[in-house]
C-alpha cells in the first residue's frame, strides 16, 4: 500500500502552477472561436486536459475531493441545455435556431450574433463531458481494489 | 405547422438532458420516468398532428435558405414517408417507455436509461426529418451510439460482449456511410438531398464514381438494416438488450436508421437505377430466406425473434427493390405503387408486432426468469394477458387472416407476381409458411402444455407492462381490419413521396 | 502527387478493415476502427482542396477575394463533427473493453465467446 499517491513532488508543484494557465487558454480558444481556428470543442478538450492533469498528478483518490463525477454530469447537461436554450430563443426572432442578436463588426470579439455564446455552451459541455469520461475510466482501478 | 418541426427533435433531447440534472438533485429521482413519458407523448401528439398537412413541409434552420447556386442551410423535410416513420417511431417509443417503468426496477441508474432512450428517440426523429445528407449521418450516429450503450446496459458479460460486437460492426458501417456521403459531395458539390438529386444525372447516374459512392452507402446501410451478409451483430445484440430496448431496436432502429434511409437514398437521391434495384432485391431475398431458416431451429425465444426480424426486413427490402426495378425500367406505376404500399405497410406492421413479441418475451422473462422455450409451458393458464398478447403477435407475424401481417404479406406477394417475378413470390410464400411453423412451435412450447418445474408459481406481470402489451395488440388488430382508411390517410402520401423524383421543392425560402 | 494521396486514404481504409477482421486482441480491433474513421476524415478534408488555395480564415480581406482563394471550408466543418463523433465512439469502446476485461479476464476474442454465432 503506497502512502503517497500520485506522482513525485516536482510534478505536483508544477501541476499546481500550470493547471490554471491551461484552463484559461482553453477558455480563450473557445471565446475566439468565431475569429480564429478553435471554437467550443477545441476549448473544451483543453479545459478537460487541465482536469486530467490534476488527476494524473495527484492520483484519482485525492483529486476526487476536487472534481466529482456527479458534478461533471450536471455541468455536462447544463451546457447542453444552454445550447438548446439558445436555439429555442431563436423563436423570438421568428424561427428555430435563428441568429437574432446583432451581427456586429466582422473581426471584433463581440460579433456574429450568439455564436460566442454557443461556443461557451459547447465549452462547458465538452469540458465537463471529457473530464467525466476520464474520471469514469480512472475509477475502474478503484472499484476493483474495493471489490 | 412548419415551425413545429424542430420541436420533434428538441423536446426529446431537452428532456434527456433535464433528466440528467434532475437525477442529481436529491429527492427528484423518481421524476425521470414521468418526464420521459411526457416527452414521448408530446412527440406522438405532434406527429399525429402533422398527419393533417396535405403537402410536404420544408423548413430551413435559421432561415439559411437556398441562395444562388449553393444551398448551405440545414433543411428539415416532412413529407408522407416522414410522417409515417414519425408515427411508427413515437408509437413504439411510447409503448416501450410505459413498459420500461416496472421492468427497469431490477437495474440501477435508471435515470441513465431514460436519458439514453430519449436521445435515441430524438435522434431517430431527426434522421427521418433530415433533408440533407450530413445531418442524416450525424443523427444516425447519435441514435447508434445511444443504442450501443443501451444494449450493454445491464453490464453482464453476455450483454457486454454483444454490445462490443454491435459497436465495432456498427462503426464500420457508419464509416462506409460517411465515405459514400463524401464521394457524393465530391461529385456534386451539394449536401442537400434535393440538390444532389438534381445535379447527379449530369455527373452520370452510373458512372464509376457514383457507383462507388452508392456501393459504400448501400453497404453501410445494409449493415444498419441487418441484411444478410451483414447481419452478424443482430442475433447477439437484440436478445442481450433489456426487453424495452430490444423492442425499440428491432421495432424501430433497423427501420428508421436502415430501411428508411435506404428507401430515401435509392428512390429520391440516387435514382431508381436498375443496378441498385437488383442489389436491393438480392439483399432482400437472401435475408428473407436465410433469416427464417436460421430462426426455425432456435430455442431461445428472443434469439428466435431476432432472426425473424432479419427475415421480415428482407420482405420489406425485397418489395422496395422490385418497385425500384419497375420504376427504373419504365413499367406500370400502378404495380410499383402496389409493391411500395405492401413494403411500407409491412414495415409498419412489423414495428407493431415485433415490438409486441419482444415486450411479451420481456414480460415472460420478468416473471419466470427464463428465455428458453423448453423451460416455459402452460403460460396461457397462468399469465392470461401476456399469453393473449403473445398469441396476437404470433398470429400477426405468421400472416393469419384478420391480423395485419396477413394483409401486408398478401400485398407483397401479389405485387411480386404482378411484377413478373414468380420465383420470388413463391419464395415469399415459402418463407411465410416457415414463419408460421416457427411460431406454432413458440405457442406450443411457451403457451400450451404443462408448466416446467422452474415456473410453478408464476403470476401475471405488473399492470403497466400489460397496458403496453395491450396497446400494441390493439394496433395489430385494428391495422388489419381498417386497412382501407389507414391506406388512404397514411400510406398513399408515403408511397407518392417515394415515387416522386426529388425530396422536396426548393423554390424560395420557406419559414 | 495528385491521385496518390486519395489512393492512400482508400489504402488506409482497407488496412483498418484488415485489422478488425484479422486481429484477435480487443485493443487492436479498436485501433483498426480508429484507422478507418481517421482515413475517412482525411478523405473528407482532401475533397475540399483547391490548387493554390489558402486556409479558410478571413483576415480582413473582402468576401470575393476570400471566396475565390480559399479552400472549401464546408468539408472542414464536417470533419470537426466527425472527429467529435469518433471521440464519443472511442470512449465507449474503451470503457466496454475495460469492462470485458473485468468480466472475462482477457482481451483475447477467442476466449470471449459465450454467445454462439
Amino acid at each position: 500500500m503506497m502512502k503517497k499517491t500520485g506522482m513525485t513532488l516536482i510534478v505536483k508543484n508544477v501541476a499546481k502552477l500550470v493547471t490554471a494557465f491551461i484552463a484559461v487558454f482553453g477558455i480563450y480558444i473557445a471565446l475566439t472561436g468565431h475569429l480564429a481556428p478553435g471554437g467550443g470543442f477545441a476549448g473544451g478538450v483543453i479545459l478537460a486536459a487541465a482536469a486530467v492533469l490534476m488527476v494524473l498528478a495527484f492520483g484519482s483518490g485525492a483529486s476526487r475531493k476536487l472534481v466529482k463525477e456527479s458534478q461533471c454530469h450536471t455541468w455536462d447537461a447544463a451546457g447542453a441545455l444552454g445550447f438548446l436554450a439558445i436555439a429555442l430563443c431563436g423563436y423570438i426572432g421568428g424561427s428555430f435556431f435563428l441568429n437574432f442578436l446583432a451581427p456586429g463588426d466582422a473581426g471584433t470579439l463581440v460579433s456574429g450574433g450568439w455564436i460566442p455564446l454557443s461556443n461557451l455552451a459547447i465549452l462547458v459541455k465538452v469540458g465537463a463531458g471529457l473530464a467525466g469520461v476520464f474520471l469514469a475510466l480512472s475509477a475502474f482501478r478503484l472499484s476493483r481494489s474495493e471489490e | 405547422m412548419q415551425a413545429s418541426l424542430p420541436l420533434l427533435v428538441a423536446i426529446p433531447l431537452g428532456i434527456a438532458f433535464t433528466i440528467v440534472i434532475v437525477a442529481h438533485v436529491r429527492g427528484l429521482k423518481a421524476l425521470a420516468g414521468a418526464l420521459a413519458t411526457l416527452a414521448v407523448i408530446a412527440n406522438l401528439i405532434l406527429s399525429l398532428y402533422l398527419l393533417g398537412s396535405d403537402e410536404a413541409l420544408s423548413l430551413y434552420i435559421g432561415r439559411w435558405g437556398p441562395s444562388g447556386a449553393r444551398t448551405l442551410g440545414i433543411e428539415l423535410v416532412c413529407d408522407g414517408l416522414t410522417t409515417l416513420m414519425l408515427i411508427v417511431i413515437n408509437m413504439v417509443a411510447l409503448v416501450s417507455i410505459v413498459f420500461a417503468g416496472p421492468y427497469m426496477k431490477r437495474f440501477t441508474k435508471t435515470w441513465l436509461f431514460y436519458s439514453l432512450f430519449l436521445l435515441m428517440t430524438g435522434a431517430m426523429c431527426a434522421v427521418v426529418l433530415a433533408g440533407d445528407l450530413f445531418n442524416l449521418f450525424v443523427f444516425l450516429e447519435v441514435a447508434a451510439i445511444s443504442s450501443y450503450a443501451l444494449v450493454g446496459f445491464g453490464c453482464e458479460s453476455e450483454e457486454l460482449e454483444a454490445a462490443f460486437k454491435y459497436l465495432i460492426l456498427g462503426t464500420v458501417g457508419s464509416g462506409f456511410i460517411l465515405l459514400g456521403v463524401t464521394l457524393l459531395y465530391a461529385m456534386t458539390g451539394h449536401l442537400n438531398m434535393a440538390r444532389v438529386a438534381e445535379v447527379l444525372p449530369s455527373a452520370g447516374l452510373t458512372s464509376p464514381a457514383v457507383l462507388l459512392a452508392a456501393a459504400a452507402l448501400l453497404g453501410g446501410l445494409a449493415l444498419k438494416a441487418a441484411m444478410v451478409p451483414f447481419h452478424a451483430w443482430l442475433p447477439d445484440a437484440h436478445p442481450s438488450a433489456p426487453a424495452p430496448i430490444s423492442a425499440m431496436l428491432s421495432g424501430v432502429l433497423i427501420k428508421a436508421a436502415g430501411v428508411y434511409v435506404l428507401a430515401r437514398l435509392v428512390f429520391n437521391v440516387l435514382g431508381p437505377v436498375p443496378e441498385y434495384a437488383t442489389v436491393l432485391m438480392v439483399l432482400g431475398a437472401a435475408s428473407m430466406v436465410i433469416g427464417v431458416f436460421l430462426a426455425v431451429g432456435q430455442w431461445d425465444f428472443k434469439r428466435l425473434l431476432a432472426y425473424h426480424s432479419i427475415s421480415q426486413m428482407g420482405y420489406v427490402v425485397l418489395a422496395l427493390g422490385v418497385a425500384a426495378e419497375i420504376l427504373a425500367t419504365g413499367g406500370s406505376t400502378a404495380v410499383a405503387g402496389l409493391c411500395l404500399f405492401g413494403g411500407l405497410f409491412h414495415l409498419f406492421n412489423h414495428a407493431a408486432f415485433k415490438s409486441l413479441l419482444f415486450l411479451s418475451s420481456g414480460s415472460i422473462e420478468h416473471q419466470t426468469g427464463t428465455r428458453l422455450l423448453k423451460e416455459m409451458g402452460g403460460l396461457s393458464k397462468r399469465m392470461k394477458v401476456t399469453s393473449f398478447c403473445t398469441r396476437v403477435g404470433a398470429l400477426s407475424i405468421a400472416g393469419i387472416p384478420p391480423f395485419n401481417g396477413f394483409v401486408s404479406k398478401l400485398f407483397i406477394i401479389v405485387g411480386l407476381t404482378m411484377a413478373g417475378h414468380p420465383i420470388l413470390a413463391t419464395l415469399a410464400v415459402l418463407v411465410a409458411l416457415m414463419t408460421l411453423l416457427s411460431f406454432i412451435k413458440v405457442q406450443r412450447y411457451a403457451l400450451e402444455g404443462e408448466p416446467g418445474e422452474k415456473i410453478e408459481g408464476v403470476r401475471e406481470a405488473p399492470v403497466l407492462m400489460c397496458v403496453g402489451l395491450l396497446l400494441l395488440a390493439g394496433v395489430c388488430m385494428t391495422a388489419g381490419l381498417a386497412t382501407g382508411t389507414i391506406k388512404k390517410h397514411v400510406f398513399d402520401p408515403a408511397r407518392n413521396a417515394l415515387m416522386k423524383p426529388t425530396v422536396s421543392s426548393t423554390e424560395g425560402v420557406s419559414e | 502527387m495528385g491521385v496518390a494521396i486519395y489512393l492512400l486514404t482508400f489504402a488506409l481504409i482497407l488496412l483498418g478493415l484488415y485489422t478488425i477482421v484479422a486481429k484477435k486482441n480487443l485493443v487492436k480491433i479498436i485501433i483498426g476502427v480508429l484507422i478507418i474513421e481517421y482515413a475517412v476524415n482525411m478523405l473528407l478534408v482532401l475533397v475540399g482542396w483547391r490548387r493554390g488555395g489558402s486556409a479558410p480564415i478571413q483576415a480582413g480581406e473582402s468576401a470575393q477575394t476570400f471566396a475565390a482563394g480559399a479552400v472549401d471550408p464546408l468539408p472542414q466543418a464536417m470533419v470537426l463533427t466527425s472527429i467529435v463523433i469518433g471521440l464519443g465512439l472511442v470512449a465507449l469502446m474503451v470503457v466496454m473493453a475495460i469492462r470485458l476485461y473485468e468480466k472475462y479476464g482477457t482481451f483475447d476474442t477467442d476466449k470471449i465467446r459465450k454467445l454462439r454465432g
